[in-house]
């Protein structure tokens, strides 16, 4: 039998019995077998001695027996580690931070409590995939769309709850900021509910947010100071159309005005969804060693030789995407006016891209270039890392390195410039060639994925090119929105203005609302009281 | 290239034999395997990577340059596929395939799937 740290055999063997009269005996994993199927497929420690493993899984069906396994675990002291789908492959899946934790299941309560279609939201538990909530709109034909991240298995809560991102409009692009309240047990086994759930009988729980007094939501994100068990998510009314269309311009230095104007777009609502910056040009330069050198070095001299290569290949050096949802007047009148701001770059060219009505048929649908921008979950993305002709033997699953940097053409190119740095003194395999997306209002993302082995050296070496990007990322101000639970201590390790002043706020919020500090030990480098000499041990 | 991946393969089917020894032997009353409720465990968690055609399903897509014609590369298209060897890729996984929890697919669900996916139902439905 696995126990957790800390814990006597006897003592686990105890706290087992009353987990399994809370949940039913069928609830509680114990076995190995069982308890393998709970290691992240995607990670990066994978058969290593630091590999994080589950000593036990339990899978509650309800909120009330999610109190009552909190209120033993407290009483035990036993770290437990909530996860909702265990989808997120790439960030830790359903594997603790802590190894030995035990992991507590949510993915049986997947029920979708409300979505209402007048006010465009539902409330879901933590088990409800993107999947499962667009079926469940469709089979309805409710006109609302749901706005997904990459692969679709993954949980409405959780992925809002680790700020991840979708493709559509604002604000239900940032599943965060899309969210209206929550229900969450704390580590006593309390149930808490925020925003205007606080009032009994409430009519606008997930409609009007911010309550009454402080509001506490962001305290549950990215954290480990409760279990989140209902949240509230805004829908967006099914548009009456989509279009998208490219801005394409041909000189190195015309990513200054792109940038410039694209950031004006967005945050002037003409522009209401993400944007990617693509450079037509890399694969040229891949290919051209000496432009290559070029690109990376940059003087006057070198900008002068690549507008000329960039010519002689007839390919504009940048192109930046525009996408537009609504009624086709609206959508139509805005890209004609994206065009007028563009009109003075020199030899600026737009590409009308998609363009569709709602609903679609299936036969659409199957030949969209990508159906999460129009709201349709799926698992596609997997295709990156998949065995393909590029890339024959394929890989074991992925993660991203990925610092936010400000939005504007200088940053774009520095960052290419560092980061590209990094991968060549490192001896990296790949060469730099990621371009940024807008995953968030008034910033970029880069998204620089690390393929994830079984071999345990080159593991080994990502992880130290991964740590050293982290590093070097903070000295020019740029830090991760998001990450690997290998890699949370080093990411918040780099937010340390004033002596580490927030991560020992976090610490103190966390001793008085889990004095015991049994959820999710460590997760985004918050420890509980007794772990904290040993948390930078991975940084 | 080809070598390895038999070499793989065959590792896998024998790994998968052992697992499949464990099943047998593991304490599930026995369950009459319901083909119907197996498509619709596909539906949910198989088809979004492995339905008909490699575009968008990434399933599909690698095992098309796997097999390069000489298996189809659609899973509802193989008249090979026993329940053993369903099983055991869902709870292993390979390549970029996770496992899956039974928090997801439980030992019914999955034999329900093999029963699916087997060649006499793939048949019966083709007709």
């Amino acid at each position: 039998m696995r126990t957790p740290p800390g814990l006597t055999e006897q003592d686990f063997t105890r706290a087992v019995a009353e987990f399994q009269q809370a949940v039913g005996d069928e609830w509680v994993y114990i076995e190995d077998a069982d308890l393998d199927l709970y290691r992240d497929a995607y990670s990066p420690l994978w058969g290593e001695e630091d590999e994080k493993i589950a000593s036990a899984a339990i899978a509650p069906q309800s909120a009330e027996e999610v109190q009552a396994i909190m209120r033993i675990a407290n009483a035990y002291k036993i770290p437990v580690y909530p996860v909702s789908t265990g989808r997120n492959l790439g960030y830790g899946g359903s594997a603790p931070v802590l190894s030995g934790s035990v992991v507590l299941d949510l993915k049986r309560m997947n029920r979708i409590l409300e979505v209402n279609e007048a006010n465009a939201y539902a409330l879901v538990e933590p088990g409800v995939s993107y999947f499962e909530l667009y079926k469940y709109i469709q089979e309805r034909g409710l006109k609302l769309w749901i706005d997904c991240p990459d692969p679709g298995w993954g949980s409405v809560i959780g992925n809002a709850l680790d700020h991840g991102c979708g493709y559509t409009t604002n604000p239900y692009r940032d599943h965060f900021e899309a969210h209206c309240g929550m229900e969450v047990v704390l580590a006593n086994g309390d149930i808490v509910r925020t925003g205007m759930g606080a009032l009994p009988n409430s009519q606008t729980w997930q409609q009007y947010r911010w309550g009454f007094g402080p509001w506490v939501d962001g305290l549950f994100g990215q954290s480990n100071f409760g279990v989140v068990t209902k949240m509230g998510i805004w829908l967006m009314p099914e548009p009456e159309a989509f279009r998208s269309g490219s801005v394409q311009v041909m000189k190195y230095d015309d990513i200054h005005q792109l940038v410039e104007i694209t950031a004006r777009m967005m945050n002037s609502g003409i522009l209401n969804c993400g944007t990617g910056l693509q450079s037509p040009m890399s694969f040229a330069l891949g290919q051209n060693p000496e432009m290559n050198e070029r690109y990376l070095r940059a003087n006057a001299d070198d900008i002068v030789a690549l507008d000329e290569f960039a010519a002689a290949n007839d390919t504009p050096f940048w192109t930046s995407q525009f996408k537009f949802y609504g009624p086709p007047a609206i959508i139509d009148a805005s890209w004609e006016y994206v065009k007028t701001q563009f009109a003075h770059v020199t030899d600026v060219r737009f590409v009308d891209q998609e363009y569709y009505r709602f609903p679609m048929t299936q036969e659409i649908i199957d030949n969209s270039q990508d159906e999460n921008h129009l709201g349709i979950p799926s698992l596609s993305v997997f295709s990156l890392g998949a065995r393909s002709n590029f890339n024959p033997t394929g890989s074991n699953g992925h993660l991203g390195f990925s610092p936010v940097i400000p939005m504007t053409g200088a940053a774009v190119l520095e960052s290419q410039k560092v980061m590209g740095q990094v991968l060549r003194d490192m001896g990296a395999s790949t060469v730099f060639n990621v371009f940024p997306q807008s995953y968030h209002q008034r910033t970029f993302t880069i998204l620089l994925g690390f393929s994830v082995s079984r071999d345990v050296a080159e593991n080994r070496k990502n992880r130290e090119i991964f740590r050293e990007l982290v590093r070097v990322a903070a000295e020019h101000g740029w830090g991760e929105y998001r990450t690997h639970t290998a890699f949370m201590d080093d990411c918040a390790a780099a937010y340390s203005f004033n002596d580490n002043a927030l991560r020992r706020l976090h610490e103190t919020l966390k001793d008085a609302i889990d004095p015991n500090g049994i959820i999710s030990a460590g997760r985004y480098g918050i420890w509980p009281r007794h772990l904290r000499e040993g948390r930078d041990r991975n940084a | 290239m080809r070598k390895a991946n038999d070499a793989w393969n065959r590792a896998l089917t024998i790994r998968g034999c052992l697992v499949l020894a464990s099943f047998l032997t593991a304490t599930h009353p026995v369950h009459a395997q319901d083909p119907g409720a197996g498509k619709v465990v596909f539906d949910d968690w198989c088809r979004p990577c492995h339905d008909v055609g490699p575009r968008k399903h990434p399933g599909t897509a690698a095992l098309e340059v796997l097999y390069k014609g000489e298996k189809p590369a659609a899973l509802e298209h193989r008249l090979d596929l026993t329940p053993e060897l369903v099983s055991f890729y869902v709870r292993n996984g390979v390549s970029i395939m996770p496992f899956f929890r039974k928090t997801e697919i439980d030992d019914r669900e999955l034999a329900d799937l093999g029963a699916y996916l087997s060649p006499e139902n793939l048949r019966k439905v083709a007709q």
